[in-house]
Parts: C-alpha cells; structure tokens; sequence
C-alpha cells in the first residue's frame, strides 16, 4: 500500500455558500447513464434505506444488503427521543449557524465544520420528507408541528413522535425502499451479511456475501458500494445497540484498505437501566428527552446512600435539603440539559466518591417528582379545579407525564419492576452510540475510490461527542441529501465502466479470502464459546477505554486483547455446519473483527494525549476536573490503518476551524 | 430469587425436515428476560457441544419486531403487551415448565427451530404501504397543518412492529390485523389521501396472493399485539376497502 494522503476536498468558498455551490457545479450522471450504473448499499437503517430509496428514485440500479429478516429491523428502529433540525419553529433564535455551532461544540472542537454546516443546512429539509411520507411527528393543538429540548443547547429544535422516533423514521425509509423494490430499482438481499469488499484496480467494485440460511458465499458487483452499517458499539458487550449490530462491514473495509478515524470517540450515553446481573445481555436505554423534566440526583448523606441500597429506604424520604442535584449545582446554564459526555462524567463522580443508589453503587436518580407536580398545577388550573388536593394534582401531573413520556415508563417498570411514576428511576451511564468511524472526505467518500460510509459508520459529523437527537438527523441527510448529490462525483468518471464481472480474480481471491476465515472459525473446535470471548472483551474495552481512561490501562487493555484474540482462535467454540444456518457462526465473525477493532480502540485513545467529548484521559483535566483539550497537538482526525503485518499505523487530517473559535467549552 | 424451570422447545432442522419438541432444564433468575434464560440455555447446550436453539432477536427492547415465539401457547407470552423480548422471569415460577414454539402460521413457513420467515410482510408493504413522494420534492412541514388527535390515531396504527403476532394469534392465519395498520396509519394523514383507494386494494391483494387467511372478527390479534394496535383499523380497512371497490371512481 502506498503512502496516504488524507484529502478532506472540502469546496473552497464561504461555509454558508459550499454546499449550494458545490451542488451546483459538480458533475452529474445523466438519466440514461443511471440507469446503466449498479450501486451497492449495505445496510438499511435510516442512512442505508434513505440513500438506497433515493438512488432508486434517481435511477440507479441499487443492490440493498441486510443480515436482518427485513429492512425495517435496523437498529435506527430504536432511537427514542427525536431528530434536530433548525427550523426555528419556535421562534427561540434557532438557525442554520446556532445548529453548527452548537453541533461543533458539542463534539469538542473535533469534527470538520464544513461537514457540520451541511448537515445543519440540510436538517430542515428532512423535516418535510419525512412529512410528506406521512411520518406521524407530534404536533401541537393548531396542528402544526410540537418541538423539544435535547442536551447541550439551549433552543428547542427536536421534533419527535413519542419516544419512538426511530421507529417512525425509520419506517419512512423503509416505505420508500419498500416503493422502489415495488418498482424493481432497488433489489433486496434480505439475510445477507457482507463479509469482504472487493477492489478491482483500486476501486470498490463488490462485496462478497454469506446468505444467512444457506451459508451460501456469494459475490455480487457494482460500479461502486456505499456503506450505511452502524456503530460499533457492541464492541463493549453490553451497550444500547441491538445483539446483531457490529462492526464487521466496515472493519472488513479497513482490512482492504479504508481507514477507522477516531475509534476511541465513542458515547457514553448516561441515562441507561444500570447492570442487574452476569447474565445480562444489553442495556435499556432511557431517552435523553427525559433529562427536559427528569432532575438528576443522589443522596448527600452516606447513611440515606447505604439505607436504599439495602432497601430500607427508596429515594422519596429522602428530604430535599439532603439530596445533591449535581448537575444543577455544577452546571447552573444547563443543569440536567449538559451534553451527554458531561453528564456521564458527572455520574461516575458521584459514585465514584461512594453515593451510588444501586446495591452495586452504580446507578444514581433520575427523578419526576418535581416535573409531575408542576405539570399537575398548571393542567389543575386551566382545568379550573379550585384548591386541588396534593393526590389530584400528582393525579393530573402523572398524566401530563404519561402523554409525554408513557413507553418509556412502561419499558422502564417491565425491566425494573418499579414503577417510576412513584419511586425516582435509577439510571447510570451505558455505551450507546460511537462518533469514531471509517474515514471519509466531504464526499462521504473514504480513501478507497468508489467506497462511500455514511451514518454511524462513517466519523465526520459529530467530533468527540454527538448531541442529542443529532444521530437521526445525520444518517436521514447523509442519506436522502448528500450522498444522491457527492456519488455522482465518482460515478460521473465511471460512465463509460460496463457492467462489473464476478468472474475476475479479485472476486476469487476475496472470495476464497472469506472461505479461508470461516473455515478458520469453524475449524478451531476449541471449548469456549464466542459469547464468552465477547463478553471478556467488553469488560476490558470497559474498564481501560470507557467512561475514563489513563495511558498505562491503555497499554494494559491492548496487551489484554491481544493475549485475547490469540486464545480466541485457539479456543473458540463454534457448533454447527458453514452450509446452513448458523447465528454462532455469525457471532464468531463478529466477535473475530471486534477483537482487531478493540486494540485499534486502545491504540488511538492512547496517542490522543487530551481529553475531549467522550475521551476522557485522566492525566489531562482542569483543576475542577474538566476535560482538557490540546489545541496545538491534537486538533486533527486520526486514521488508521491496519496493515497487512498487524500493525496500527497513524495517519492524520488535520482539522482547520475558519468560522468558530476554539474554546474551552462551558456549560457552567 | 433463583429458578429451575423445565422448558419443552421445539426443534426443527429446517423447513424440510419434521419437528420435536425437545426438554430441557435451566436455572433462571427472577430478574432475567425471557431471551436471557434462553442465552442460558445455549451456552448450556454450546459448553455440552450440542447445538443451541436458534431464535430470532435483536435489539431487545421491545421495537425491532424481531422476536417470534409462542409461549405456553401465546404469541410472545403470557404479559399484555409486551413482546418476548421484554417479558422477564419473574413473570414465572420457581419450578414452571415453559413450552416455547415457533409461530404457526402457513404464509410463516418455519426456517430452523424457533425462527420463521416473515418476508411476506415485506412484500405487503410494497404491494403499497408506502407514500409516493420522491426525496427533494417536500413541500414544508408545516404548510399543512394536522388535527393533534388525527396526528396521534396515525401514530397508533403506525406503532406496529412487524412481528407477526396477530398472524400466529389468529386461529385463520390471517395478516388483517398487520395489513390495516398500515392502511390506517397512510390515510389518516392528509398525505396519504392521493393513493388510498389503489393502496387498499393492492395490500389485500397481496396478502392474500401469500396466502393468509381471511379475518372473522374473532379479535385474537388485538388480544395479543405486543403494541395493542387495534381491531379498529381492520373495520377501517374493510370499510375502505369496500369504498373503494363500490365507490364512484371520482
């Protein structure tokens, strides 16, 4: 491999006037070339179904994979809280600049800005599609649309339906894919997992494919592939992703060239149902929306901390003076509105100085008692009730709350068995989305040609840390507005490329590649089972690259894995046949690029010698124990490289901020 | 609390060969979901070199539609609304026998032990569950205005997950419940009026060209909708239907 030359190809001009001009005057593929150009999409959550619809719309011949039963269980089918974008609705002084620059702050001063204006640019318009595909967002009495707040600004700018916006959005999408397989310009390959890219002179030209059912290996090409295939979040075993989502497709990518940007900025999300037990095999998010009513808190007094952990007690007795709001108290401007990163921190300070409300101390209050009876009062009196009593406001209260809230209380007490409209719930921070992904330049485009990432797959958008509700809204516009325009940069040079045969020797060679590791998987018959190694890699990549971290756990938690990955394939157990359905085998593979991805992880939070957003290393905080940031060192991308002798090599893009200052950021 | 339990699982190779059910024992923990002690028992059966049961998942909390087994006789269990995923143990006994089965239904062909195919539903939707709008060609999000209880209807009927339930629950096998939902979610917004009348014909024509069964009214896919989406939208769907087959044609 040659030397790497990271060209972010970002347009020259105003940052407002980029995109519109770049739009503008970049070469475009006409109709009836489309229609002679194949495109691969792996992946159909919001970012994969968006792009794949809208290429079928524009004419491509576009190739959807997913390892799912159907398009509509992608993990985006999750998300709870809502999608930004800066319409100013409101009337509260949102607009295009304030979403950037408040994106651009939330990431700490560590995403590509012209990245992060498009995306506020084209924020609005995903509101109207979305409208348009009859998405049912919330809406207030007028019927116009209903907006809320999300952490780390102060505008309200999220739109949402219920706690299901995911779901709904995500349907959208599915919808529109679902139009274009009715009409034949999308095929969907249901079942299918990509295990390698295939290059033909440089450039992306196919994927080999494992059909889920039948084990068969087969190949498949395109004049280019674009990858729309998650976060890598299960790297911790236990995170906020679904079981199925890993890191493979794009890992597989890096092991054919392409390079993971930022691994270690990875989200802490810090309002999750805390860990129960060893057997536990995900963790249950509680949406960010809830911190607009929800007030955060655990016990001043060591004796009230100790009396609920045994369960003499629950957080209700204990008297106001008692109880430490401590993201109030820290941070006055925001309170419990900070940035997800902050907020995370701020909970493991306070277990960590011993005032955890769990038997395990690892879970602190998120409280509605206050939020219930100030709804209660303000619906008893434009209800006219006279001197309500105290149970018909909670009465009232509760069912303001229930509106705004319902299934996430609901899922809440199945999990818990609490009911938290009567007892505070108890949260602790949990991994939940990762902002570190394959490199790509400002046309989503990575260093390989003809190989595009978007959404959480990629790393541009959201620095060091994302905010809240920003995840949606970056995979929809990756999706339906930029990658429709940034694919015709490449596609444009390939009119004249025919259709790709399977039939060469790069096919063969990477498909006989995947052959060689499966039977590798298959073939170690070992005692171990590869949810254990995936377990035992999580806690590692927990305890050294989590919540904080320090050099020397670093340089441990990359000798551990590697000690781990070479007693994965002496010992792993894998039941079954390669021919036939085999979910252990697609753990395997899974837990297999995991294994690589975890000590890259390690690898680049240890050269980031700063903290920033999510990256916390404990040698480089402030006095009060803020992340510190190294402006002069680190305020560049770092890529890396995975090459062909094992080795972790470090490649960087630098980051040139033009239009905001960098500053410590304050939320105080 | 700690739990023995004895569960009876179906086994089935694939969708050629005859299934069994099989017997099995597993500790459990009260505070364990369904799919938790099910981990259980496969890393039982993997440490012992048996094959484990394979069931489809994925993101667990109750969304994804993924999850798809009957539980002592009720699609995804005994709680009302809730799918397996989010059924926990304490929901059960110290000492219970729990029989799991794949869903039953002919337009479900099995795939392997608790796993069944339920592409069909895909190819419903796009017989026509969808809203032909082009990407860029939105007018504002605003410019028309939706009555909030309308808006919250459409969102009842949308919150389906796909999972099948009212299918395995219904003893004709019929997607009726599945079907209407979407129907109902597309034309209770302004912007899926254009294409109702082609739609709800389309969607039925597909669902029985995959070979449901035909609705009776006998309300057992309400009963056991993990999302307690609502016989409503079936009356909605025949009435639709039925306009749109007898109507005037404009």
């Amino acid at each position: 491999m040659g030397e790497i030359k990271l060209e972010s190809k970002v347009p020259k001009g105003e940052l407002a006037e980029k995109w519109t001009k770049y739009r503008g005057s970049m070469n475009l593929v006409a109709p009836n070339n489309k229609r002679r150009i194949d495109v691969i999409v792996v992946g159909t959550g919001l970012a994969g179904a968006s792009a794949a619809a809208t290429l079928g719309e524009l004419g491509y011949n576009v190739k959807v994979f997913t390892f799912h039963d159907s398009p509509r269980r992608a993990h985006s089918i999750a998300a709870q809280g809502g999608i930004n974008a800066a319409k100013n609705y409101q009337n509260d002084g949102d607009s295009t600049y304030r979403l950037f620059y408040d994106t651009i702050k939330g990431g700490d001063y560590r995403s590509r800005e012209a990245n992060v204006y498009r995306l506020a640019e084209v924020s609005t318009e995903i509101i109207d599609q979305c409208v348009a595909q009859g998405v049912p967002f919330a809406r207030e009495y007028g019927g116009l649309l209903a907006n809320r707040s999300f952490g780390g600004v102060q505008v309200s700018r999220t739109f949402y339906a219920r706690g299901q916006t995911g779901q709904q959005l995500l349907i959208g999408a599915y919808q529109a894919l679902s139009r274009q397989a009715s009409t034949g310009k999308c095929k969907i390959y249901n079942r299918h997992e990509m295990l390698d890219i295939v290059k033909i002179d440089g450039k992306a030209r196919g994927i080999i494919t494992r059909n889920l059912l039948t084990g068969e290996i087969e190949r498949h090409s395109a004049h280019c592939v674009v990858l729309a295939t998650g976060g890598y979040g299960n790297v911790f075993y236990l995170s906020t992703n679904a079981m199925g989502s890993n890191v493979s497709a794009a890992w597989r990518a890096v092991r054919r060239g392409a390079l993971m940007a930022n691994p270690c900025f990875t989200q802490i999300h810090p309002t999750c149902i805390p860990v129960s037990g060893d057997y536990q095999s995900k963790l249950t998010l509680m949406s960010e929306s809830l911190r607009n009513d929800g007030r955060v808190w655990v016990p001043k007094k060591m004796d009230d901390v100790m009396a609920i952990r045994e369960g003499r007690m629950n957080g209700n007795d204990v008297p106001e003076e008692d109880r430490d709001y401590y993201l109030e108290r820290r941070y006055p401007a925001f309170g419990n509105l900070v940035p997800r990163d902050v907020a995370s921190r701020a909970a493991k300070v306070a277990c960590d100085e011993g005032h955890g409300v769990s038997p395990t101390g690892l879970a602190v209050f998120l409280d509605f008692a206050a939020a219930i009876e100030r709804y209660g009062k303000a619906e008893a009196f434009s209800l006219g009730v006279a001197n309500p009593s105290e149970a018909k406001i909670r009465e009232l209260g509760e069912k303001i709350v229930k509106n705004k809230y319902g299934n996430l209380f609901q899922m809440y007490e199945k999990i818990t068995g609490e009911d938290p409209y009567k007892v505070p719930m108890k949260i602790f921070p949990a991994v939940h989305y990762t902002m570190g992904g394959l490199w790509v330049d400002y046309n989503l485009e990575t260093n390989v040609p003809g190989l595009f990432a978007l959404g959480e797959a990629n790393f541009s958008d959201h620095g060091a840390n994302r905010l809240g509700a920003s995840a949606l809204m970056q995979g929809l516009a990756d999706g339906y507005f930029v990658i429709p325009y940034t694919i015709g940069t490449f596609l444009s040079g390939e009119i004249r490329t025919p259709q790709i045969t399977t039939d060469g020797p790069e096919f063969e060679e990477a498909e006989n590649a995947v052959k060689a590791r499966l039977e590798r998987l298959m073939g170690v018959q070992g005692n171990q089972s590869v949810e254990s190694f995936h377990r035992r890699l999580g806690k590692i990549v927990w305890e050294y690259c989590g919540m904080s971290r320090n050099a020397e756990g670093l340089k441990k938690g990359q000798q551990l894995i590697r000690e781990l990955r070479e007693e994965f394939y002496r010992d792993v157990y894998v039941p079954g046949d390669m021919n036939e359905y085999n979910p252990e085998l697609e753990k395997a593979t899974r837990v297999a690029d995991f294994l690589e991805l975890g000590e890259t992880m390690m690898v680049d939070a240890l050269n980031r010698n700063e903290s920033c957003g999510g990256h916390f290393r404990e040698e480089y905080r402030s006095e009060e124990g803020e992340a510190k940031r190294d402006d002069v060192n680190y305020t560049y991308v770092a890529a890396w490289q995975w090459t062909d002798k094992d080795e972790i090599v470090l490649h960087k893009e630098d980051l040139d901020f033009k239009n905001v200052e960098l500053k410590t950021r304050s939320y105080k | 609390m700690d739990m023995k339990l004895r569960l009876k699982i179906w086994r089935q190779k694939n969708a050629e060969s005859k299934g069994h059910f099989e017997t099995y024992e597993v500790n459990a923990n009260e505070h364990m979901s369904f799919l938790e002690m099910l981990d259980v028992l496969n890393e039982q059966l993997i440490s012992e070199k048996k094959e484990p049961v394979v069931f489809e998942h994925d993101c667990r909390e109750g969304i994804c539609g993924s999850c798809s087994m009957v539980i002592n006789g009720r699609p995804h269990g005994p709680v009302q609304g809730t799918t397996t995923c989010q059924v926990h143990m304490r929901t059960f006994k110290n000492g219970d026998t729990i029989t799991i089965e794949p869903y039953r239904a002919g337009a479900f062909p099995v795939i392997k032990d608790l796993s069944v195919d339920r592409s069909s539903f895909d190819r419903i939707i796009q017989a026509g569950g969808f809203i032909s709008v082009n990407t860029g060609q939105a007018p504002d999000g605003n410019a028309l205005p939706i009555e909030k209880e309308q808006a919250e209807k459409a969102f009842d009927a949308a919150a389906c997950i796909g999972c099948g339930a009212c299918v395995a629950a219904c003893p004709n096998g019929s997607a009726m419940l599945f079907t209407s939902a979407k129907v109902s979610h597309l034309s209770l917004v302004p912007q899926g009026q254009v294409e109702h009348s082609k739609r709800v014909q389309d969607m039925v024509a597909q669902m029985d060209k995959e070979g449901f069964g035909m609705c009776s009214n006998t309300g057992a896919c309400e009963a056991e909708c993990p999302k307690e989406i609502s016989i409503e939208n079936i009356a909605r769907l025949n009435r639709a239907y039925m306009g749109s087959v007898f109507g005037s044609q404009k």
